[in-house]
């Protein structure tokens, strides 16, 4: 090993270059650990940078090359010569008309009925817009009535091959069509079901079916219930929806929307800002780290070589050349962390890639890094440990060659800020000794505390994602939607319905359900909303106040969520206009009686006799809400998927143990991850600080040991400091990390959900035995030293 | 003989083993070519009570005695005895217990804790001391009662050779092991700090053993040992050891 090194010192020209390597070798692992820091740092700039950067090109490009839909217009059902009438609307670029149906797939081996769409294609070429991309087979022939082409995921998740066959009931009539291939679309990249939290393959599927066939099993001959368009560049989008409401409402059209309300292009932007947060927050904070470290290790090192360094100047050497020695040091230490850090992040982002596809259906999506973040992780790293360097090699350049040549002064604590704090008379002399060096240089010891904060911190913030997850799951599950399956209907139907529904076997209690489009509007803002009519009593769904009760809409009254009321400026007492975009189409003012906080999804609750009475229809109900019994629900199922009229199902507690599998696995490896780098900067930072502690007073140490102390007894002298550190910095970092978390909780929560501020006890308990457990092995990994420590060599020195 | 030896000398040399008994004490740094034999067969018998001076060149062992006697090294061969107990075969943890019970140490660099003000570091001792003396009374006993709240960076080299002299005593050792005490002093301050000794050896009876490379303080001890090349050279007796303050160097 020693020969390898003295070769490698060799093959450098300079004589300061071969000092160096053998200074950095003197020094290997406070280096690495420092390149460590440095490395993760790097490492999550490359994955969240790197990730960002490649989901959006893949987005973007994916989207333009199939022809993503800017704006889409449902309709009940409008003729297809309505259409031609919309491609005078200024600002339209592509319109394609076609039928979309709800559709109920009873697939082998599921008893649950899986909810799902039809959508169809032109009978001839490709579609203007939202084409597909043919994962296997082919698209329905002209005329071919039985041919589906089945979204990838579902297909995969079903194991169904191009050729097998599925059973889907589509308004009422049960047929059986023939997979002739798979595919994904743009429309789908997360394929989710209305309302619902996450994927399930299993249970949400999308076939393309030829536009007669579907037309005819859709009732719609002649016609079409979905307008999608795309925009001329520069077009304004809400002119464009204006015009299409306008010219569509004759046809039913509860309102045109964009990409905005859409719900896969939702959850991809709202992944995408995510990611923004972390690529702007966490990589500062680890090359922050890593900056302090370079200086302290740095300056402990040209402390110790001061007499070197006055050689090397009386020899000749300038300044400059002596800073740029440590300089390179430095780099040396940065280069390698950057080299780890690119390389682990690549590792890492091609995991999170493959991971994200499995999510995110993409054709393809490829972890690639732009020269830019290449570039951008190169001048980090340059600056942190250059900085680092440079701060500390300023201060061998004031040295004059005779000076720094006379061994240092003894270190003065006469002057200190505890000198007359730290007599106190109960501290035996250790203590004072380690309270008298903390107080003697308090900026490393408060650099040293606020490293130790920081890695608890991150701790506290990447485990906080499971407490609100986890309250998240309570509050939407246990206390809103405590039903187990809801059904919705293909067309609004009288209260009678709901008697049928609670008919059917393994039905315990039904509640009725109307849900109605609507638009509200409020001093200028207008947003579109789903309005809920339920009864007075539901105790099923409903919606829950801040004191984790129930709230209910009074008599002609209406509770808004929060992220429905605060962009329109609304608050409790206001009124609000309401028009509701199907049927009549009725305009009123109804009071907002209150606004809650939802964590999942939006809500806007009012009595359901007042909604019917609103639209001026009797007791009509959109859907139910049931309990059963777990036992019978095979049976339900399968009356479901029989029953005419019923659009979709939603099993909550399939939704329920989703949730938790997904945050468990995409939540639980980025908790892994950030404990890791966590654990890298306390490492870092702790390993360092002891190790120089224990270079600045190995002398001290040793006469310690010659007075008769223990090796116990010397290692207090020498732990009790960053003991004494850590445990400061426990409520510190928890502090730090609930300001971290609070910011998460507000950066991260979008249209989709919010995330709850809240901060399980044991997650505070949790990072400190990280913390802990981190100093305490970083400080044995010193102690062995100590037991090494040579007492007759120390003495021989006078220091 | 004795006449002239300190009674509290006397007092230990009635009966009772040596203070230290070498056999064949030998001691040797690295191996094969690079070897370096410090000590050949070392035979000492030194008795209790007394002020033994070490003389000797640079490298004729007188440290790396003074290190195992100390408990702070280890022999490679031989044996050696404090007070009749066997030294060569107890375990680290019974070396540790032994320098802290029974040796005071004095260097040439006075290794006080800079962190400590005078009193302090010799509490430091007496904190873990089984019969200490007040930390006043040591500081007392090397003239330095008035320093005891400062600093080592306020004190002259002889104040804190003095302060490290108190350290050493305040334990009430049985043995005082001082390695060129006075090497970085100049002959006043030097005087000074080998008077507290003596008065250490006079009124706690410890037993003092000092090297130094400088003959004339070999005056003032009660036996004179000098070693070449690793081996006792010569041992003498001095009848009428003089008073430090008769020293000049």
């Amino acid at each position: 090993m020693s020969g390898g090194r003295r070769d490698m010192a060799a093959a450098l020209p300079a004589r300061l270059d071969r000092k160096m390597v053998r200074d950095l070798w003197a020094i290997r692992l406070q280096a690495l650990a420092i390149a460590l820091v440095v490395a993760a740092g790097v490492a999550v700039h490359v994955v969240a940078a790197g990730m960002l950067d490649s989901l959006q090109e893949t987005r973007d490009a994916y989207y333009d090359r199939y022809r993503f839909a800017d704006v889409w217009a449902p309709v009940v059902r409008a003729p297809d010569s309505a259409a031609e009438a919309l491609r005078d609307i200024p600002g339209i670029a592509s319109v394609q008309t076609r039928v979309r149906e709800a559709a109920l797939f009873d697939m082998p081996g599921l008893s649950a009925p899986a909810t799902g769409v039809m959508l169809s294609l032109p009978e001839t070429g490709l579609a203007a817009v939202n084409r597909i991309h043919m994962t296997a087979g082919r698209r329905p022939r002209t005329g071919e009535r039985d041919a589906i082409v089945l979204l990838d995921g579902f297909a995969r998740a079903h194991n169904l091959a191009v050729g097998e066959t599925v059973m889907a009931t589509i308004r009422g009539g049960r047929e059986q069509f023939r997979v002739v291939g798979t595919a994904l679309s743009p429309e789908y990249v997360y394929a989710i079901a209305p309302g619902q939290l996450v994927p399930d393959p299993r249970l949400f599927g999308v076939a393309w079916m030829g536009r007669e066939a579907l037309e005819q099993a859709a009732d719609a001959t002649g016609a079409f219930t979905e307008v999608a368009l795309t925009l001329q560049p520069g077009a304004s989008e809400p002119a464009v929806i204006d015009a299409l409401d306008r010219q569509l409402s004759p046809w039913g059209a509860p309102g045109a929307y964009g990409r905005e309300d859409h719900f896969s292009d939702a959850f991809v932007s709202s992944e995408i800002n995510q990611l923004d947060t972390m690529a702007s927050l966490l990589p500062p904070v680890f090359l922050l780290v890593a900056a302090f470290l370079v200086n302290v290790v740095l300056t402990r090192l040209i402390a110790m070589e001061r007499a070197q360094i006055g050689l090397l100047k009386a020899f000749g050497y300038s300044s400059s050349a002596v800073i740029t020695h440590y300089a390179k040091f430095a780099l040396v230490i940065g280069f390698a962390g950057l080299a780890l850090g690119l390389g682990g992040g690549v590792w890492l982002g091609r995991l999170m890639a493959a991971m994200y596809i499995e999510y995110y259906h993409f054709p393809f999506l490829l972890f690639e890094l732009p020269a830019s973040i290449y570039a951008s992780s190169l001048i980090v790293t340059l600056v942190a440990v250059g900085g680092g360097a440079v701060l500390a090699g300023l201060r061998t350049a004031r040295l004059s060659p005779a000076e720094a040549m006379r061994p240092s002064p003894p270190p003065d604590y006469s002057r200190a800020l505890g000198a007359t704090l730290a007599r106190w008379r109960r501290f035996d002399q250790q203590s004072r000794m380690i309270l008298r060096h903390v107080l003697r240089w308090p900026a490393r010891a408060a650099f040293t505390l606020a490293g130790i904060a920081v890695s608890g911190a991150l701790l506290v913030s990447s485990m906080y994602f499971l407490d609100a997850m986890d309250a998240m799951i309570d509050a939407h599950f246990n206390l809103a939607n405590r039903q187990d399956v809801s059904v919705t209907l293909v067309e609004p139907r009288s209260r009678a319905a709901l008697h049928e529904i609670a008919r059917l076997p393994g039905v315990l209690a039904a509640e009725p359900v109307r849900h109605a489009p609507a638009r509200l509007r409020f001093a200028g803002h207008e947003e579109r909303v789903a309005l809920t009519g339920a009864p007075q009593d539901a105790s099923l769904s409903r919606l829950i106040g801040a004191d984790n009760l129930p709230v209910t809409p009074p008599p002609g009254g209406l509770i808004l969520s929060r992220d429905i009321a605060t962009p329109l400026g609304l608050r409790a007492g206001d009124w609000v206009e309401v028009e509701i975009t199907e049927g009549h189409r009725p305009v009123f003012f109804l009071p907002v009686s209150n606004v809650v906080t939802t964590l999942i999804g939006s809500g806007a609750l009012i009595n359901i006799s007042d909604l019917n009475a609103l639209m001026g229809e009797s007791d009509m109900i959109t859907g139910a809400v049931l309990r059963i019994d777990p036992d019978r629900a095979d049976a339900l199922y399968t009356a479901l998927k029989d029953a005419p009229g019923v659009a979709e199902v939603g099993l909550q507690n399939e939704a329920r143990r989703r949730f938790q599998a997904i945050m468990d696995e995409v939540i639980g490896a980025s908790i892994f991850i950030y404990t890791v780098f966590a654990g890298l900067i306390a490492v870092g930072v702790v390993y360092n600080s002891v190790r120089i502690a224990f270079s600045e007073r190995e002398h001290e140490l040793a006469v310690l040991r010659v007075l008769g102390f223990s090796r116990g007894e010397v290692a207090y002298v020498l732990l009790g400091e960053i003991a004494l550190l850590t445990l400061l910095a426990l409520p510190l970092g928890a502090a730090l990390g609930a300001g971290l978390s609070w910011y998460f909780s507000r950066a991260m929560s979008s249209d989709l959900f919010r995330l709850p501020f809240i901060i399980d006890p044991s997650t505070f308990g949790y990072s400190a035995l990280v913390v802990v457990v981190v100093a305490l092995s970083s400080g044995l990994m010193v102690r062995a030293r100590l037991n090494r420590l040579d007492m007759v060599t120390a003495l021989k020195t006078g220091d | 003989m004795t006449r002239t030896r300190s009674t509290a000398a006397r007092r230990f040399q009635t009966g009772g083993p040596a203070c230290f008994e070498t056999r064949g004490l030998s001691r040797d740094f690295g191996e094969g070519p690079t070897r370096v034999r410090a000590l050949r067969g070392v035979d000492l018998t030194i008795p209790a009570g007394e002020v033994v001076v070490l003389l000797g060149a640079s490298g004729s062992g007188k440290s790396t005695l003074l290190n195992i006697l100390g408990g702070l090294d280890r022999a490679t061969d031989g044996d050696f005895r404090f007070r009749g107990r066997d030294m060569t075969r107890i375990n680290e943890a019974e070396l540790t217990r032994f320098r802290r019970d029974h040796v005071g140490f004095v260097f040439q660099f006075y290794n006080l804790m800079p962190s400590l003000t005078a009193r302090e570091n010799v509490e430091l001792v007496t904190e873990i001391a089984s019969h200490p003396m007040p930390a006043h009374d040591a500081l007392d006993l090397v003239g330095l009662s008035d320093r005891a709240d400062h600093f080592p960076s306020e004190m002259s080299g002889g104040e804190q050779q003095r302060v490290a002299i108190a350290r050493a005593i305040a334990k009430r050792p049985e043995v005082m092991l001082c390695d060129e005490p006075t090497g970085a002093l100049d002959s006043a301050t030097g005087v000074r700090v080998l008077q507290a000794l003596k008065r250490v050896n006079r009124e706690l009876g410890s037993t003092v053993l000092l090297i130094t490379h400088n003959a004339g303080v070999a005056a003032m001890a009660d036996r004179v040992i000098i070693l070449a090349d690793g081996q006792v050279r010569e041992e003498r007796v001095n009848d009428a050891p003089v008073d430090p303050e008769a020293l000049s160097w």
